[in-house]
């Protein structure tokens, strides 16, 4: 009857350009040697990406202060290998662990009110915490940084080094598995309720779901995973500054799921991609250019793209990720 | 130390007027328009830098380039509004944020592209320096000023929003649009003038802002937060509840770094914290 | 017969204007039970205060004998009410089958559940193809709500409060902007609902209204005017003033 496209039932099935996707990954590790520290960089930061569609992309938070549990998580990692528990994957738990009840406090705010209390709650706990930290010069180190790391070789074998190659790996490996849970849960009925939240949120409660106890849940996952980020980063690169909490690092994060595409959990990782690589070699260039073009390009693609920006990517996303019905 | 008291209060008065001033508009805007503007900071930017180069270039006189920011940064506002703002007032907040984040780096970028990253000097005129005796406490001749002067634009504000015609839309108009459009009210005019206005009066703001916050490009992410804040506490839309929130705001973030200057900023976004739980609607509403 | 759903003294208001007043109103078991009145009496108020979409601010809601009147919505949606908006609420971005699969989820407690993706939940999508068959929605199934027609949002609507298996079923205008032949459909599948599932229907249509409803409450600026059977009311010289007289309404 009508042209619309017909939409399958999210499954698990993996599809042929996502397989491709994650061996390029891998391939990228003999493919540019060289490379492989600004990689690291790149995939933790799509993890962190991948962190905030959680809740922007699937739950419809929109929120300016993500970096909040990122920081924490890389402060905790920090300062457990500085004082003497250096062993990384330890760290990560750890640092999920703090993100996880740092977002699950905040989050009875954060779920709270309209769009814009929400965002200014996340603004504000972002700041508070960076301010807390600067203020916490004799654990943070304050605006010099942690340093000092004694990050310990990962699995006992293999160590840190220059190549940036562990790192690399390490990063992948954690990237994939947290990616793959997060893959199930957006295809799974929560996520369907998340979707559901947020484009219906006034009829959620009227087929019988608890809408504030599921944004508490997926907020509180998006926290630990964003405290994952976080302690990856302060892991591999053996230094922990305080623009790990600042507003500059959400904003840089919400900008990049915007560009990849909010909502199918590869616009996160592909827009940190983009935009990582791109601001290494514009912004070297000349960092005001880089501040006033990307400046433009948002303005751009809110006035260009039809729908707004996670309109524009749904059409992506139907036709990337779910296979097209009969 | 509670000798100092009146002069903190005061400071901190005068600093909230400041904000006050820099806020009403981006309040009318999400009150009215339902518009996340978070570029609001770099019309207040925009009024400071006319005002320098007014100065400094043209050699006009401080008091005269008040004004003259103003009516700069007015105009600004009216472009911009007619142009980009005036097709986003249905998006969603998302796209609202990221447009105005956008206009914002590039307004920073522009800015330190012409002017470069440095502070900004201004040379107040001599009256207007020093302090002066009031009641036995020594207050900046500066900032009685400011207070003054934003006690009287307060005072007009009230006027025009009370008794006058066009305030009579106004308040229709943030009540409900779309019965006012309903009713013949040039709802379209209303948000174009009060955006304008808003505008302006930020850019009034901030040229009076660089001898007490100083003006960089960095501006308007660095003041941001607290345009926000008092908007959001005051309740969006409401001219007393943002004055209420200035002066809150002010008075708490001067007196928190006079008197405990290592917890510094932190009281301000604590405070915020606390009041968004206790008013989830701001100081207007009420408590919940 | 016994009230499933009973009000005491229900009242709300909204600044000055009194949406509902003290309506003491209550729903027998099984009824089809039509609420009529003029625009702006209250009929969707009473059903926001009903559903707990809207708190009062006097008086009590009860189901089953129980007070429910502090119980949040979804609490009542668990034991039994469901209701349809007449402004037409749905998920703009989940096709059909997904917005029914969602709610038949919600209500086995599976909204928690997120390891399994959505197309393995073989049983819960069996009885979503039923009721999406049963209104007549088979064709869009796998089509997003924004894309639908008006018609087919609106039996959308339906599905999802049929999804949850409702004993108490409150619709606001479900034909609300419905060509009359196609409401029609709509209603067919009302009827043929069985007589565990009590109805109350806000409706403006009196043809469907006369058609369907055993027992008619007409509300005017918020309080009860008269309550009866069809035929009381279509006789009633006081609703003919009110309400029909406004050179009838079809």
């Amino acid at each position: 009857m009508s042209a619309a496209p017909a939409v399958a039932l999210p499954d698990a099935r993996w599809r042929p350009a996502e397989v491709a996707f994650w061996l390029a990954a891998v391939a990228a590790i003999f493919l540019f040697p060289g490379h492989l520290v600004l990689g690291s960089q790149v995939l933790i930061t799509g993890l962190f990406a991948v962190s905030l569609d959680l809740i922007l992309g699937y739950a419809g938070i929109v929120s300016l202060g993500h970096a909040a549990m990122f920081g924490a998580g890389a402060y905790t990692a920090g300062l457990l290998a500085k004082h003497g528990w250096g062993e990384p994957v330890s760290g990560l738990v750890a640092a999920a662990a703090v993100g996880a009840v740092i977002a699950w406090a905040t989050s009875f705010i954060a779920v709270r009110g309209g769009d814009l209390t929400r965002l200014m709650v996340t603004l504000g706990i972002g700041l508070l915490l960076y301010e807390a930290a600067n203020r916490a010069a004799w654990v943070t180190g304050g605006v010099d940084g942690l340093s000092d790391m004694a990050v310990r070789d990962l699995l006992g074998v293999f160590p840190f080094d220059l190549t940036g190659r562990t790192a690399y790996v390490y990063s992948l490996a954690v990237l994939f598995a947290v990616f793959l849970v997060c893959r199930r849960i957006v295809r799974s009925p929560f996520g369907l309720s998340l979707r559901g939240i947020r484009d219906g949120a006034r009829r959620m409660p009227a087929i019988g779901s608890p809408l504030r106890r599921r944004l508490i849940t997926v907020y509180t996952v998006a926290g630990a995973i964003a405290g994952v980020a976080g302690a990856l980063l302060a892991q591999t690169t053996q230094f922990v500054g305080l623009e790990v909490l600042g507003f500059s690092r959400s904003a840089d994060l919400l900008i990049m799921l915007v560009l990849g595409g909010a909502g199918w959990l590869y616009g996160g990782l592909i827009g940190a991609a983009l935009f990582m690589v791109a601001q290494s070699q514009l912004s070297s260039v000349n960092p005001v250019y880089w501040q006033f073009w990307l400046g433009l390009l948002l303005v751009f693609m809110v006035f260009a793209a039809r729908g707004g920006v996670v309109g524009a990517a749904a059409g992506l996303r139907e036709r990337f990720l779910r296979r097209v019905a009969r | 130390m509670f000798s100092s008291l009146p002069g903190v209060l005061f400071d901190g008065v005068a600093y909230g007027s400041l904000l006050f001033l820099m806020s009403i508009g981006l309040s009318v805007t999400m009150g009215l328009m339902r518009f996340i503007n978070l570029a609001h900071g770099a019309f207040a930017m925009l009024g400071g830098y006319v005002c320098v180069v007014g100065m400094a270039r043209l050699g006009v006189p401080f008091l005269l380039m008040l004004p003259l920011a103003f009516l700069a940064t007015a105009a600004a506002g009216a472009v911009l509004e007619r142009v980009l703002y005036r097709r986003l007032y249905r998006r969603s907040a998302l796209d609202q944020v990221l447009f105005s984040l956008g206009l914002t780096l590039m307004s920073v970028a522009g800015a330190t592209y012409v002017w470069g990253s440095g502070q900004q000097p201004v040379h107040l005129p001599g009256f207007l320096l020093g302090q002066v005796r009031v009641l036995g406490v020594d207050l900046g001749v500066y900032r009685l000023f400011l207070v003054v002067l934003v006690g009287v634009i307060t005072a007009a504000l009230v006027v025009l929003v009370r008794r006058t015609r066009f305030g009579a839309r106004v308040r229709a108009s943030v009540d409900d649009a779309q019965a006012s459009a309903g009713l013949g009210i040039n709802v379209t005019r209303v948000f174009s003038v009060t955006f304008t206005l808003g505008s302006g009066l930020a850019g009034l703001g901030g040229a009076l802002a660089i001898d007490v916050l100083g003006l960089d490009p960095t501006f308007p992410l660095k003041y941001l937060v607290y345009f926000l804040l008092v908007v959001v506490v005051g309740g969006a839309g409401s001219i007393a509840g943002t004055l209420a929130a200035s002066l809150l705001l002010g008075v708490f973030d001067v007196s928190g770094k006079y008197y405990v200057p290592a917890v510094g900023a932190f009281v301000i976004y604590g405070l915020m914290v606390v009041l968004l739980l206790l008013f989830p609607g701001g100081l207007r509403r009420g408590a919940r | 017969m016994s009230a499933v759903l009973r009000t005491e003294g229900l009242s709300r208001s909204w600044g000055a204007l009194q949406a509902v007043r003290q309506v003491s109103f209550s729903l027998q078991a099984g009824a089809r039970h039509a609420l009529i009145g003029p625009n702006g009496a209250g009929k969707t108020t009473l059903v926001n205060l009903l559903t707990g979409t809207v708190p009062p601010q006097a008086g009590d809601v009860f189901l089953d004998g129980e007070r429910i009147t502090d119980l949040p919505q979804h609490r009542r949606v668990k034991r039994g009410m469901t209701r349809t908006f007449q402004i037409t609420t749905l998920f703009p971005g989940l096709t059909v089958l997904e917005s029914v699969v969602l709610a038949i989820c919600e209500r086995k407690g599976l909204g928690a559940s997120w390891w399994r993706p959505v197309a393995r939940h073989a049983g819960e999508i069996d009885e979503a193809r039923r009721i999406v068959r049963d209104l007549h929605l088979e064709p869009e199934v796998d089509v997003a709500t924004r894309s639908l027609p008006y018609g087919k949002q609106r039996l959308l609507e339906i599905a999802l409060a049929l999804a949850t298996r409702p004993r108490v079923l409150l619709l606001d205008e479900p034909a609300a902007g419905i060509p009359v032949g196609e409401s029609a459909e709509v209603f067919g599948v009302l009827a043929a609902l069985p007589r565990e599932v009590t109805i109350l229907f806000i409706e403006h249509d009196m043809n469907l209204v006369f058609r369907f409803a055993e027992r008619i409450t007409v509300l005017v600026e918020g309080s009860i005017l008269v309550e009866g059977t069809p035929q009381e009311i279509a006789a009633d010289r006081r609703v003919r003033e009110v309400y029909l007289g406004e050179g009838g309404h079809g």
